[in-house]
């Protein structure tokens, strides 16, 4: 990391690093809050750490010139990393919960590992954690790539990715001693939404610089995507979390909507959390890594055209379709059903297009599972995207709203398309940033998929089973007029459903952890620099 | 068209604003109106703000995110309104920063479970759900037998007031003292406390010992105001639900 920085910048970080420190002891001063004091010295000692390493190294010999003619992966490689830490703490997590709901004796009588404070250390991480460094990571790459040009600077990538990294540690160390605004989904607390504003701006800044220097005329459509996830997911993020902090000195805040306004606002960002978050953002990774891993360029120019724009467009009308039968006018619910309905013709498009693109390449679906991974991910994007438009109906929803059927949704869409995505862009990144042709162990990518698309499925077809099962038992009476069975009749009915789905989770969990180890074996037996095309070309001989 | 985007695609600001201006309208369109339009809440006449004691026990709700597995939003469909009681209306969540009305029910909606079983079955029913519902799934929570923070309540309050919620100055000045009053039934801050916030909101010992103030205290205020808060969900809809 530290060899791929000039002297200069080396001090420009030691600088930066020792603000951070600084900000983390005022905090840790100020705080009149264990969670706030415990998050100020988490930046305090991130920054010390930082500040030795730079400082150590800033008489080491200076990086070797030429570098202008080479992209820069070392962030992306520490992305990558991130990307797998999360994902095995936070599918663990999820593994571990779901077991509680089969068992919940099996709780530790702490606090901190109460199912309550555990589920949203899940959906963070995940969401956030492998999701979001998933997408900064593979965004840089893909960015240097189609602009043929190195990232404007060699600081901020930094700066991005580790500042990000403390918003989930400061996010998900805060659940577990009791902090949270309790919005789904964007629970950290007011001043780490404004660290997180902070960093997402830095990356805004570095991706524009960086797409300002291009050598290819036209943005290619993956940018496209990647930037909607970025400027979409900071509206979203700032409406959403405006709140007053009830003290500075305290990690406690009241959100400025109440009410019905907040409930629209929240699914307003929820819903749209999964479009540009987990969907525009993954989608720019499709975009630029099925054609890579095929060799087939993209099928339809039009057809990416429309998709995108329609996504960018029509998405951020559905989230009250959250809201069916609730206190939000009726009006709202109806405008969020009818738009959940016509996106599916450019999620399709999509979809549509990115399998379209395999014509011709069928054969190495079969024989190459990274690229597996990737069509799987188009399926499951395709599948859930349909059932989503299905649940938004008004009726259809009636049964399913509160139930696992939802549970079961979000997992085909974050275990079949999200991670599916993520594993195939990995497979195709960490041999080619290690100079390999391949992973250390294409085996253990086949056993990989397997666990993967098994798992997905045992635990998909087990929460429809059981969210249908519920939306049914609450609402059948009987012959008598009154109610069938009581709420505790359908949360027992659920426990063959719940050991199913924990096992469909620890199958995939295996996968994943399959694949950090497959990536460690490949990275230690690196055959050195990455396989990078030179950005300017040197005239033949 | 595909020539306009041909050349849009070589102007990053060009794709920037576009992006922002497709993404604004469908927010734009559903959430302002919400602001503006009468008709969205009605503030009901009777709606009273929570109590200290009951704001603290909501801070605990969150705290062990009870709302990740309880609604709190009855939908107008009948099995609901069997099950649970009265649909919610608008109007009762007003002063709700923010909002609990979940999205997943894997334990059964809270809107309407103020007043529906004693203090001693929440009580007992929190420490270890098993004792009183052997089947029940939820987790335990023994520690909520701990101490109740209070320092923070008047800054609470007055933050609330901010925001537009009705608690005056004298309510904000005794916060702290307002939450142990409220399980203290006969103690003279207990008279004190009903000046304030008048006969509705109930005072006693919610964990069964008035000589301390406990999480719990706070946590069972909390949930049996659960729609007491208002009655406006008993009066006849004036447009029936469509």
């Amino acid at each position: 990391m530290i060899a791929t920085l000039t002297v200069g910048e080396r001090r420009t970080g030691a600088v930066l690093s020792v603000v951070l420190a600084v900000m983390g002891l005022a905090m840790a001063g100020a705080a009149r809050h264990q969670v706030m004091a415990v998050h100020g010295f988490m930046a305090f000692g991130l920054g010390i750490g930082l500040v030795i390493l730079l400082g150590g190294a800033v008489f080491d010999p200076d990086t070797t010139d030429g570098r202008q003619n080479r992209y820069y992966d070392a962030p992306t490689r520490f992305g990558i990393v991130m990307t797998l830490v999360w994902a095995v703490i936070a599918m663990g997590v999820g593994v571990w919960v779901a077991a509680l709901l089969y068992w919940p004796e099996a709780t530790p009588l702490w606090p901190a590992t109460s199912f309550g404070r555990l589920r949203p250390v899940h959906t963070t991480g995940i969401i956030f954690g492998f999701g979001g460094n998933a997408l900064i990571a593979t965004s840089f790459y893909v960015l240097q790539r189609t602009s043929r040009a190195r990232l404007a600077d060699s600081v901020s990538p930094w700066a991005v990715l580790i500042g990000y990294n403390l918003f989930c540690f400061w996010a998900v160390t805060g659940y577990l001693m009791g902090s949270t605004q309790s919005k789904e989904y964007a629970e950290p607390e007011w001043y780490a939404d404004l660290w997180l504003v902070v960093i997402w701006v830095t990356y805004f800044i570095l991706y524009l610089r960086t797409l300002a220097r291009r050598n290819e005329p036209h943005i290619y459509v993956a940018n496209w995507y990647y930037l909607a996830f970025i400027l979409v997911v900071a509206i979203l993020h700032i409406v959403n979390n405006l709140a007053l902090p009830v003290r500075w000195s305290v990690a406690e805040s009241f959100p400025i909507w109440s009410g019905v306004q907040d409930a629209m606002v929240q699914w307003w960002y929820g819903h749209n959390a999964v479009a540009f978050f987990l969907t525009s953002g993954f989608l720019g990774m499709l975009y630029y890594f099925l054609p890579v891993r095929s060799g087939r360029p993209i099928w339809s120019y039009r057809l990416s055209i429309i998709s995108f724009w329609g996504i960018t467009f029509f998405y951020i009308w559905v989230g009250s379709h959250h809201l069916h039968y609730t206190a939000l006018p009726y009006w709202v619910q109806t405008l969020g059903m009818t738009f959940s309905v016509i996106l599916l013709v450019p999620s399709w498009a999509s979809a549509g297009n990115a399998i379209a693109t395999l014509n011709g390449a069928w054969s190495k679906v079969r024989d190459d599972a990274t690229l597996r991974f990737m069509f799987v991910a188009a399926v499951f994007y395709g599948l859930s995207t349909f059932e989503g438009s299905f649940l938004a109906i008004r009726p259809v929803n009636s049964l399913s709203h509160y139930t696992d059927w939802t549970v079961g949704h979000v997992h085909s869409g974050t275990l079949g398309w999200v991670a599916m995505i993520v594993f195939g862009a990995i497979y195709t990144l960490v041999p080619q940033l290690s100079g390999r042709r391949e992973m250390a162990s294409p085996r253990a990518i086949e056993w990989h998929f397997w666990l993967a698309v098994t798992g997905t499925l045992v635990y998909v077809i087990a929460m429809w089973n059981a969210g249908i099962t519920q939306g049914l038992m609450w609402r059948t009476y009987g012959q008598n007029g009154a109610l069938s069975y009581s709420f505790l009749q359908s949360v027992q009915a659920m426990a063959p459903y719940y050991l199913l789905r924990t096992i469909g989770g620890a199958l995939f969990l295996a996968g994943a952890i399959l694949c950090a180890w497959n990536c460690y074996l490949t990275v230690r037996t690196a055959h050195g620099e990455a396989i990078d095309r030179p950005l300017i070309p040197e005239p033949a001989e | 068209m595909l020539k306009l985007h041909y050349n849009l695609e070589k102007i990053s600001m060009g794709l920037v604003i576009g992006i922002i201006a497709a993404a604004s309208v469908g927010g734009l369109v559903e959430i302002a109106p919400l602001f503006t339009i009468a008709e969205t809440v009605k503030l009901p006449a009777d709606l009273r703000p929570q109590t200290p004691l009951e704001l603290a026990g909501r801070k605990i709700y969150m705290r062990e995110g009870c709302y990740a597995c309880h609604s709190q939003m009855v939908r107008s469909l009948a099995d609901e309104i069997d099950r649970y009681g009265p649909y919610s209306r608008a109007g009762e969540s007003a002063y709700d920063h923010p909002m609990l009305w979940g999205s997943k029910r894997t334990g059964p909606d809270l809107a309407r479970v103020g007043g529906k079983y004693s203090d001693q079955w929440h009580v007992a029913h929190l420490i270890n759900p098993r004792s009183v519902v052997p089947a029940s799934i939820m987790p335990s929570y023994p520690w909520l037998t701990q101490s109740l923070e209070t320092e923070l309540l008047p800054d609470s309050l007055a933050t609330l007031a901010r925001l537009g919620v009705p608690y005056d100055k004298a309510m904000i000045a005794a916060a702290a003292a307002d939450a142990p009053a409220q399980s203290r039934p006969d103690s003279e801050a207990a008279g004190d406390f009903a000046k304030r916030y008048g006969e509705r909101p109930a005072v006693r010992a919610f964990d069964g010992d008035p000589s301390r103030l406990t999480e719990l205290d706070a946590l069972v205020a909390y949930l049996q105001s659960l729609g007491t808060l208002t009655s406006v969900q008993n009066t006849p809809p004036v447009e029936a639900a469509k």
